[in-house]
Formats: structure tokens, sequence, C-alpha cells
């Protein structure tokens, strides 16, 4: 009477394979993020100079090191003097090799590059303010310089850094803070727009449009999400952007504001759909028993039904910045992409996202470039996590005060 | 403030639920609606407050007055009708907020600024509701921090606050356990020295014990309707008769 079936065999079967996609999921997560860590993580062990180069100076510089910023600042001309990065004042004379190779003649360099050198060391040993940028192999033991002191991509440097040249030579650029402050502002812009459109939107969906107008607007509004970004992009370029252009009277209109505006348009279906739903959710009889005190439909909403639904909105909030701030194709074809901290709402800014997609196809695979870019994802990927985390918090919060 | 329904028929799309009802309700007194579930009871208390409003696809047929202007009338205002005839649901209802605030509710969304004015009226509300004692220490607590024949009383308070003349009562305390029961009960024999109360209750001793006149009702009609005392000792249809002694099937 009471002895097991044989068919549950079955449902044991299945309640396993359940249980072991339950794990490879959380297991693949897992993986993505190690994986992540570890392809970025070479990036500090790297050296600040570019592979297979050194950076000399004159034996009576007193300078110990280069930051990576410096080093960029003297090759383009904007640090002249030995004095701003703490040296004597003496004119800086920054030197590639090919300067060196032209100042002397064929036979003094040799045809194999055999005296080059010598000549190299010549060279820093006669102008004090020399700072010299050359191949590793050619300095010998007999160099009359000082060679600066290989020094390791500073966890500072990139989280600090202002600038972003992943090519740059000598010394290549990995400061994300314009990346990093270019997505937060392009998705609080976003968001700035959003929120107030989508609760709007909400509002009426949830509340005053009529039962044949909310059943053909909600699914039409739910297919928004699904579109490819890559579609809210092309709208972007072609619409917004040049929109902007004129409204703003700007020589671009390539802008943050263009990425904002593309993003709000994404986000909205989001923000829309979670936050209808958890005004829907406020119990009938909350409602009634307002409307019961005289209050009328308006102030219904606004003391009861936005407030019971407030968690909700803000959970839509938080997912509509969520997706915002990892969105790749549209905000890269319409914010500009240029890597500078923003100010205004109407400059070019660049994206972590859409850092990583122009990139990564250009950097070969373990440069230095290839691994700022995966610790790039990695912090997109922790940005995101927490953002989820958030979303989840605030939704379980309890509708009492 | 006097109710009357005059010839009333009420329609839920098709469905006719209620039949021609003439019912005068005199002021302050407490008149209790009884009859098996279903027979329209609350959908004819909810006309008086014009809460059927709120149900797409319904129609009433006939006119509701209170005094002597017809509630339905297109001139009425359904915000302030239901500032004057208040309700109290089945279900205690209190809002997410604090207890403090339920009852301040709808003074505010009245308009009104001076914390002296909602302080007294909170505390005028919740003594009225025989609720003061228990909660005036934990006026900033949640209003879900209380029991459900508190939180019942909160409603009641609250209802109050807006100085209504009329308070319907849907089965009020039929959520509630026998004590909390006996307070409401208490609290309405009370009230009916400054509001008319109308309270629907399957509990016919409930109706007995609190009303001065009862309206049998079956089917959407209303079978009879006249003192309590007549309704229970001495009913005049024989519906009643069975239904208040329990011979109903
Ligand atoms: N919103 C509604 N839509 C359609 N029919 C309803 C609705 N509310 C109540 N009814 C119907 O009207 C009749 C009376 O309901 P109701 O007034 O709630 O009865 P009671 O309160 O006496 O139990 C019932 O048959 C019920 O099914
Ligand atoms: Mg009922």
């Amino acid at each position: 009477m009471f002895r097991k079936k044989k068919n549950k065999f079955f449902e044991i079967l299945i309640e396993w394979m359940l249980r072991l996609s339950g794990s490879a999921t959380t297991i693949i997560i897992l993986l993505i993020s190690i994986f992540l860590f570890t392809e970025g993580w070479g990036l500090f062990k790297s050296s600040t100079v570019e592979k297979g180069y050194v950076l000399c100076i004159n034996k009576e510089n007193k300078i110990k090191n280069l930051t990576p910023e410096q080093i960029k600042e003297i090759f383009d001309g904007n640090i002249t003097s030995w004095k701003e990065v703490g040296g004597d004042d003496i004119p800086i004379e920054p030197m590639r090799m090919d300067e060196v190779i032209g100042m002397f003649s064929e036979e003094e360099i040799g045809s194999d590059f055999e005296h080059l050198p010598e000549r190299l060391s010549d060279v820093t040993a006669e102008h004090k303010g020399i700072l010299g940028f050359f191949p590793e192999q050619f300095i010998d033991i007999k160099f009359k310089g000082k060679v600066l002191p290989a020094e390791t991509i500073s966890p500072k440097d990139y989280f600090g850094g202002k600038e972003w040249f992943p090519t740059a030579t000598p010394a290549a650029q990995f400061g994300i803070l314009p990346l990093l402050l270019g997505t937060l502002w392009v998705s609080l812009g976003a968001i700035l727009l959003a929120l107030p459109f989508g609760l709007a939107v909400a509002i009426y969906l949830a509340e005053l449009a009529n039962p044949t107008v909310r059943k053909i607007l909600k699914p039409v509004i739910e297919l928004l999400a699904g579109i490819p970004s890559v579609v809210y992009g092309f709208f972007g370029l072609i619409v917004i952007v040049p929109m902007i252009r004129n409204v703003f009277n700007l020589p671009v209109g390539e802008t943050a504001l263009a990425g904002s505006i593309v993003l709000a348009i994404m986000a909205l279906p989001t923000i829309i759909t979670v936050a209808e739903d958890s005004m829907r959710n406020t119990p009938l009889a909350m409602k009634e028993s307002s409307l019961a005190l005289g209050a009328t439909h308006w102030q219904t909403i606004y003391h009861v039904i936005i407030p019971y639904a407030s968690s909700g909105i803000m959970a839509a909030v938080v997912l509509g910045i969520g997706r915002a701030i990892g969105e790749t194709m549209a905000v890269l074809m319409v914010t500009g992409n240029a890597a500078v901290i923003p100010h205004t709402f109407t400059e070019p800014v660049r994206t972590i996202p859409a850092t990583i997609a122009a990139e990564l196809g250009e950097a070969s695979v373990g440069s230095v470039q290839y691994q700022a870019l995966f610790m790039l994802g990695a912090i997109l990927f922790i940005l995101t996590l927490i953002i989820s985390i958030w979303a989840e918090v605030i939704r379980k919060e309890p509708h009492a005060e | 403030m006097k109710l009357e329904a005059k010839n009333v028929n009420f329609f839920y799309g098709d469905f006719h639920a209620l039949k021609d009802i003439n019912m005068k309700i005199e002021s302050n007194t407490v008149t209790a609606f009884i009859g098996p579930s279903g027979c329209g009871k609350s959908t004819f208390l909810r006309l008086f407050n014009r809460m059927n409003d709120l149900i797409a696809d319904t129609h009433l047929d006939g006119e509701c007055m209170l005094g002597d202007t017809n509630i339905y009338d297109k001139s009425i205002s359904v915000d302030e009708l239901r500032k004057t005839v208040g309700m109290v649901f089945q279900k205690p209802n209190p809002f997410p907020k604090s207890i403090f605030e339920n009852v301040a509710y709808g003074l505010r969304i009245n308009g009104e600024r001076s914390k002296s004015v909602i302080e007294d009226t909170v505390e005028t509300s919740l003594r009225q509701a025989a609720l003061w004692e228990e909660v005036k220490d934990k006026l900033k607590k949640s209003a879900y921090a209380l029991s459900g024949g508190q939180q019942q009383r909160l409603c009641i308070a609250r209802a109050l606050a807006v100085n209504p003349s009329v308070i319907l009562m849907d089965e009020p305390a039929s959520a509630l356990d026998p004590i909390s029961t006996s307070k409401i009960e208490e609290l309405i024999f009370e009230l009916k020295n400054h509001y008319t109360v109308v309270i629907v209750t399957h509990n016919m001793q409930q109706a007995a014990r609190v009303s001065d006149k009862t309206g049998f009702f079956m089917l959407g009609e209303l079978i009879e309707y006249d003192d309590t005392k007549k309704i229970f000792l001495n009913p005049e249809k024989e519906q009643t008769q069975n239904y208040i002694t329990g011979r109903f099937g």
C-alpha cells in the first residue's frame, strides 16, 4: 500500500537535472567573472613604458621616475622643463631613436647598427636635458646615462588617471576616469529623462487608460524592450543627433545628451512595465478606502498608489539604470566616443561598454591594452552586479513604514 | 442626515442586482441590512457613497437621496459627497502609514495645514473610535502593528476624522474575534448619537443588538423593512421568518 512507486525515478531524475542546471548557471557566471579578472589582472604587472623600450636621462639628472601621464605630456610637448616634474630648471629634450640616428651618418651608426649603443650613450651624456626613449636592446653596459627604473602600472594610474590613450607611445595612458564618468554621466542623464516620462506613462496605463487602450498599449511597450539596440542607435543617429546639433547649435550632435536620450528611450519599456505592475498591485481596498474618504482620483494616486508602489518604482529605476550602464551599441553610435571627462551634456563622451566594443578588435591578445579592456569588463560586471543587488533589495522592502 | 432610496434598480452589465427598492432611513439611527450572501446588501450600501461608480459597466435607475438632494444628480461632486457619507469596509484596510497619518489622511487631502487642528482631530476621532487609550503612546508606529480589531477601529476613526454625517459599514466585524466584535458593536451604539449609521451584517444577533431598524434582502429585493424588534419578533413575511430562524434554504 505505501510502497514507493517505480516511476518516481523520473521525478528524481528531473529534479536532479533542474538542480544541475541551477548550479551550472551559477558556476558559469562565476567563471565569467573569474575570467574577466584573471585576464585583466596582468595589467597591474605591466610596465608603464612600451614593451622592449626604456627611458633614459642624463647622469646628472636627479629625476628618479616619471608617471605615465608625465611621460606622455613630455613627448606631447606640454611639459617642457624638468622643473615641472621635480627636477632642475633645464629644458627637456625628448628624443626617440630615429632622431638620434638622424643626427649621424650611416658609417657612424654602422650597417648593422653595431655602433648605435655607443651613439645613444654619447647623445645621452652630451644633452643635459635629454629624455631618451630607446629600445632596450641597444642599451649596453657602457651606457653613460641613467636608465629610469621600469615601473608597473598602478591601480592609482588606472582608476584615477584622467587620460585614456591605450596606443600612445612611449607611455600608453590607461586612466579610466573619463570612461567611468562618461558611463555614469550618460546613465544619469538617461534616468533623469526616463523617470518622469516612464512614471507618467505607468500612471496613465495603471489608472487612467481605459481597458481597450491599455490592452493595446501594454504589449506594444513590452515589445519595444525587445528591439535590438543597434536599431535604437540608428534612430538616434538619424533623428536625435541632427536634432541636438540644430537645437544647441553645436558643431557635432554626437554628445552625451544624444546617448542619454537614446538610452532613456531604451529604458522606458522596462521602467513603464515594472512601475505599472507595481501600481496595479496596490490593493483595491487601499484605493477604495482613500476614495471613500473623499480623496480625488489624483490625490489617491499621489498619496496612496505611488507610495504603495514606491519600492516597485525604485526597482524599475534601478533596472533602467542597469540597462543604461551596460548598453553598448546604441551608445557607441551616438555619443561621439571622445574619452574626456564630461562637464556638460552637450559634449561627446565615451562609455565603458563602448570602449570595450570599439577597441577589443584592435588590441592584440595579451597586450597591455587587451588587459586594460578586460579590467574594464570586470568593472562593468561589478557595477551591474551592485545595481542588480540593489534592485533586489529595494523590491523586497516591506511596504509598511 | 436622512437617506432615502426611491425606486432603485441597479445593474452589473445585464445582471439585475437590485430590484425596485424603496427605503427611508432616519437620521441618528442605526439601520441594519441582513440577508443571504449575494442578495445585494453591499451593492445597495455602496450606492449611498457612490462607490459603485468605480465599477465599470454598471447602471442605476431611480434616486438616492441624502437629505433633499439626489446624490446622483449631475451637479454633485462625488468627492464632497464621500466626505459627508463615510465608509468602513469589511476587512480592516489601513494605509501603510503610521497610526497618526492614517487618521490625519482625510484632513490632509482636504488641505488642512494647521498642525494643532490635525492633532486635535486625530485625538478626538481616536477617542470616538474607543482606540485612543490603546494607541496614544505609539501614534508614530505603523498601523500594521495593531491587531485586526484595533485596525478596524482605526479605520472607523479615519472615517470619523473627515466629519461625515452618515457612516456606512459593510460587515465591519466579520473578520474580527468576539471581543473585538463586541467593542465595535458598543462603538456603533455610541456613534448613533452623532451620526446616521447603516451597517451590513450577516450576524443576526448583531443586527438585533445594535440596530433600530432592519432591512431584509433576498435576491436583490428588499423583502421587509421595519423596526428591528418587529423584524426579529414578529415579521410580516414568511421569508423573513425563515431566514431569522435559520430555516432558510
Ligand atoms: N463587481 C461586480 N460585477 C458583477 N457582479 C457583481 C459585482 N459585485 C457584486 N456582483 C453581484 O451582485 C450580487 C450582489 O452582490 P453583493 O451586493 O456583493 O451581495 P451581498 O453583499 O449581499 O453579499 C451578487 O450576485 C454578486 O455576484
Ligand atoms: Mg457584501
